[in-house]
């Protein structure tokens, strides 16, 4: 299924949840914050909050700043 | 009162440096680790922005900066609407597991002077949904004390536009919050010198925050020292109390005994 990450189209397994995307990225979850349509998704649920086709995804963290 | 026990409360919790810094426009980690351990500040401010996906080697401030040793304080620059800076903080929460954030809603792109309107808005439902909310904001009192009532941590007028090393240009304004809010008055944005700083803390502010003077000064390690040593000597200056300010002189030295 094709998913939007940070502006850009991905395609991802179906049935993948936001620990498995994160995982593929190889990003570490403790210091990133993830939303799925503008919502927080709480790192508690990233195993199983599947993502679902067409979904957009953000995933921030913290950089240099003032 | 001594130096010991004069530490900034903020929402609760207690600092013993009232210098807070940025940790932006560094020419590498290494300098700004060095800057901010030099500084002494324990609150340091941070942005959020999107994970660079397709290029993972990238490294991480946050491999430079331990979240233990340090207060983050996320801000929301960059946003011009409340929605936006709400959304930031929200993750900024999710991502840093604390409930500090530097609220900034920019009204216009050559200024980056506060929409104090959307500010006010943000501020409002920040503070509901139990943040605890920095505004950076104009220095007009009659704005910070709105953001007092809302139930902001603190208020953090500006000296001068961001990065702009003007110096405290309306010192009378800020003296007009301090004597009319209860809440800490911060400095933020501004500041160029060490001398600026030093007059924020004489004016009674209860810290100074900044970036750029530190940053991008040609040595920032000792000028990240400069500051920590200024708003000490600031805050002591204010808590000695200075000297009336008067026309004439008054000698020094005694007229008695002189010799003839």
């Amino acid at each position: 299924m094709q998913i939007v990450i940070n502006g850009d189209q991905k395609e991802i397994q179906d049935g993948s949840t936001v620990a498995d995307l994160l995982e593929l990225l190889q990003i570490g979850r403790e210091r990133v914050a993830v939303e799925v349509n503008m919502d927080i998704v709480p790192k508690a649920v990233y195993d199983t909050y599947v993502l679902t086709n067409g979904n957009q995804v953000e995933i921030v963290h913290f950089v240099g700043g003032g | 009162m001594p130096v010991s026990s004069d530490t900034l409360k903020i929402a609760g919790r207690e600092f013993s440096s009232r210098l807070m810094v940025g940790t932006g426009k560094y020419t590498s980690f290494e300098q700004m680790v060095q800057a901010l351990e030099i500084s002494g500040a324990e609150i340091i401010t941070v942005a959020v922005r999107r994970v660079n996906i397709s290029d993972r080697n990238k490294e991480s401030l946050l491999d430079y900066i331990d979240p233990k040793k340090y207060t983050l304080l996320p801000n929301t620059a960059g946003c011009y609407t409340a929605d936006d800076a709400i959304r930031t903080c929200r993750l900024a929460r999710e991502a840093g597991l604390s409930d500090f954030v530097k609220l900034e809603v920019l009204g216009d792109e050559k200024t980056l002077f506060p929409d104090n309107e959307e500010l006010l808005k943000a501020a409002k439902i920040l503070v509901n949904e139990g943040f605890t909310v920095l505004p950076y904001c104009s220095d007009d009192v009659i704005l910070c004390k709105k953001l007092e009532d809302i139930g902001c941590a603190a208020v953090m007028p500006l000296g001068a536009p961001i990065g702009s090393g003007l110096g405290i240009r309306n010192p009378y304004n800020i003296r007009i919050i301090l004597e009319n809010v209860s809440v800490p008055v911060i400095v933020d944005a501004g500041v160029g010198a060490a001398s600026d700083a030093a007059i924020a803390m004489e004016l009674g502010c209860a810290g100074v925050l900044m970036n750029t003077a530190i940053a991008g000064a040609q040595n920032p390690v000792a000028m990240a020292e400069a500051m920590k040593l200024a708003v000490t000597a600031g805050r002591l200056s204010y808590l000695a109390g200075r000297i009336p300010r008067k026309l004439y002189a008054n000698a020094s030295s005694p007229l008695d005994g002189m010799i003839s």
